[in-house]
């Protein structure tokens, strides 16, 4: 049987499409190649539509709506307190930070966020700050594995379990607490928390120190990411990035020191930014730094904040953590937008109240992550695929956040 | 680049016979190997091992009875309103005469069913409950179900059973700071 040998005939592809293939616009060499939504150095259920020239990166198009669990539908159809438990589910990783945004803006609308005991309030920092260790050790962890390393993927999985298992013992959940209330706590902290916290700290100290040497003073480390993914500060303003993405581009920004909510004001901490040690400022390298720096900054706000529970706002027997729960959630008739720190940026909710029912007119979840993503097609073009998978994990995204 | 001064240098003079053969390096990499298996593991043996998970974690509800082992529930439906994901519905019922010894209060939980696949574990139910009634067990996890017929767990499986009651160091808010207390 004598094969059929096929041949290109472009007048063919003309008559069936006379509009899209001109024969002199076609194009040999691009590809669109579909990365995820299940492929695990997306971070989630993200499809990212590449335009390759050969190894090259065109054109990238995130396709995002795999993990949309309607968020604020359920905000606006449940009492704010109810909320609470669906607002972990936000960002999975860092939720008492999520929690902390939520419950200080219906705090601040019902007028008694100055009536919060101060032992509430430095307990609410101190578990968001363990939070944010936890949650950027994740993305440390996660990120060396995307670019090959496996050990720091492990070690920093084990270190995490740690405060894991302190939050447990404490909030009665591994990562969805619920602890956090409107007007209080869940719970007060069990009796030993202070020197169980304590010989975690100088536990993760040294871990701290070896993460350092084992990931970011890496030379295959540093060749991987430096000069990788460039993020100029301009384009990050630009598109609205927030937490170690900006700060990775050498701005000085953390809500925690701008708005100084909560107790942050009484708390002596830096913010670290990217300095373009290892390559230009604003790279894959700097953000991580960024973050590791940020972990021992957060070490050092929950020391004082250890110290201050220790000594000025002990506990007492007569200490009600749902002292200023109120019996009844219903704020006056406004508009407000409230925001926090999150583990990955600026958390910022939008309420509409109308002053006659328990459930808000409208919910607006400004998500940090989905501003953060919206940079990647900017910082991955011209770039290799290989550098693609570098750029979105450095970004340090939660599908559960984008999508809501 | 030189980003602190922890990096260590290396030495890159001409290996002997002896450190050719990589014996030496090879007891030392195996050395080390050895060493970990005497180290203090960071994993437990699960199903046979179990951790504790804390005073206050919330796993399997339960439905308490009281000291005389009658059913706490009152079918009041607070649970059920505070509960964010609707998982909770319950049926009441009057007591009967000569139903003293199963139900303390007037009115009863004919049916009381919780949707597990529903159920968020916030522990939204059991601070709602104004007769200690329904609780979050510390000690137990929901089991695996693998049919959807099993997902709703209703009062066979959340009624506390009388000869293997679930004990807990404090049952209240008040209970817990007298616990405090004595520590």
């Amino acid at each position: 049987m004598k094969s059929v040998q096929y041949k290109y005939r472009p007048e063919y592809l003309t008559i069936s499409e006379p509009n899209k293939y001109k024969a002199e616009n076609l194009q040999s060499e691009e590809m669109i190649l579909n990365l995820g939504p299940q492929h695990p150095s997306t971070h989630g259920v993200l499809r990212l539509e590449v335009v390759t020239d050969g190894e090259i990166v065109v054109d990238v198009i995130p396709h995002l709506g795999y993990l949309h669990r309607c968020f604020e539908k359920h905000a606006q159809s449940l009492p704010f307190n109810q909320t609470i438990p669906y607002v972990d589910r936000m960002d999975y990783l860092g939720a008492m930070n999520s929690e902390h945004a939520w419950v200080m803006g219906i705090e601040k609308m019902l007028g008694i966020d100055k009536e919060i005991p101060k032992r509430v309030e430095y307990i609410r920092v101190l578990v968001a700050e363990l939070n944010r260790i936890a949650s950027h050790f994740i993305a440390i962890g996660t990120y060396a594995l995307d670019i090959g390393a496996y050990t720091p993927f492990l070690w920093l999985f084990r270190d995490r379990e740690h405060i894991m298992r302190l939050l447990e013992w404490t909030t009665g959940a591994r990562m969805l607490y619920n602890y956090i209330w409107v007007g209080g706590l869940f719970y007060d902290l069990p009796v030993g928390f202070e020197e169980r916290c304590q010989s975690l700290i100088e536990y993760l100290k040294p871990k701290l120190v070896e993460l350092q040497q084992l990931v970011i003073e890496n030379h295959i480390f540093i060749n991987r990411t430096a000069n990788v993914a460039v993020l100029p500060l301009p384009v990050a303003i630009n598109y609205g990035c927030t937490g170690p993405v900006l700060r990775g581009s050498g701005l000085r920004w953390d809500l925690r020191k701008v708005d100084g909510y909560s107790v942050y004001p009484e708390i002596d901490f830096d913010i670290p930014i990217g300095k373009g040690e290892a390559g230009k400022v604003g790279d894959c390298w700097d953000r991580n730094n960024v973050r590791v720096l940020e972990c021992f900054e957060s070490i050092r706000i929950i020391e004082q904040c250890l110290e201050k529970l220790n000594k000025e706002h002990k506990r007492t027997k007569e200490f009600d953590p749902q002292a200023v729960v109120p019996k009844k959630i219903r704020p006056p008739k406004m508009d407000f937008y409230t925001r926090a720190e999150s583990t990955k940026g600026e958390l910022g909710f939008f309420f509409r109240t109308d002053g006659r029912s328990d459930v808000p007119v409208r919910v607006k979840a400004r998500a940090c992550s989905f501003n953060n993503l919206s940079v990647l097609p900017e910082i991955a073009r011209g770039g290799m695929i290989a550098d693609l998978i570098a750029a979105i994990g450095s970004i340090d995204i939660v599908m559960g956040e984008v999508d809501r | 680049m030189q980003l602190t001064n922890r990096a260590k240098k290396t030495d890159k003079s001409e290996l002997s016979l002896f450190e050719r053969s990589y014996l030496p390096s090879l007891a030392t990499g195996l050395g080390i190997t050895i060493r970990h298996f005497f180290m203090k593991k960071p994993t437990i043996q699960y199903p046979e091992q179990k951790r504790y998970l804390g005073p206050v974690f919330r796993g399997h509800h339960i439905l308490k009875r009281d000291e005389e082992g009658r059913e706490r529930c009152t079918a009041c439906g607070l649970c059920a309103v505070a509960c964010p994901a609707e998982a909770i519905s319950m049926v009441a019922q009057e007591r009967k005469k000569g139903e003293e010894h199963l139900y303390r209060e007037e009115k009863y939980a004919a049916v009381y069913e919780i949707n597990m696949l529903r159920c968020i574990f916030c522990g939204l139910c059991e601070e709602a409950c104004p007769k200690q009634a329904v609780y979050l067990r510390h000690d137990k996890f929901v089991p695996v179900f693998t049919e959807r017929e099993d997902v709703i767990f209703g009062k066979d499986k959340l009624v506390e059973d009388p000869n293997n009651r679930y004990r807990r160091d404090a049952w209240t808010k008040e209970d817990a700071m007298k616990l405090w207390k004595n520590d």
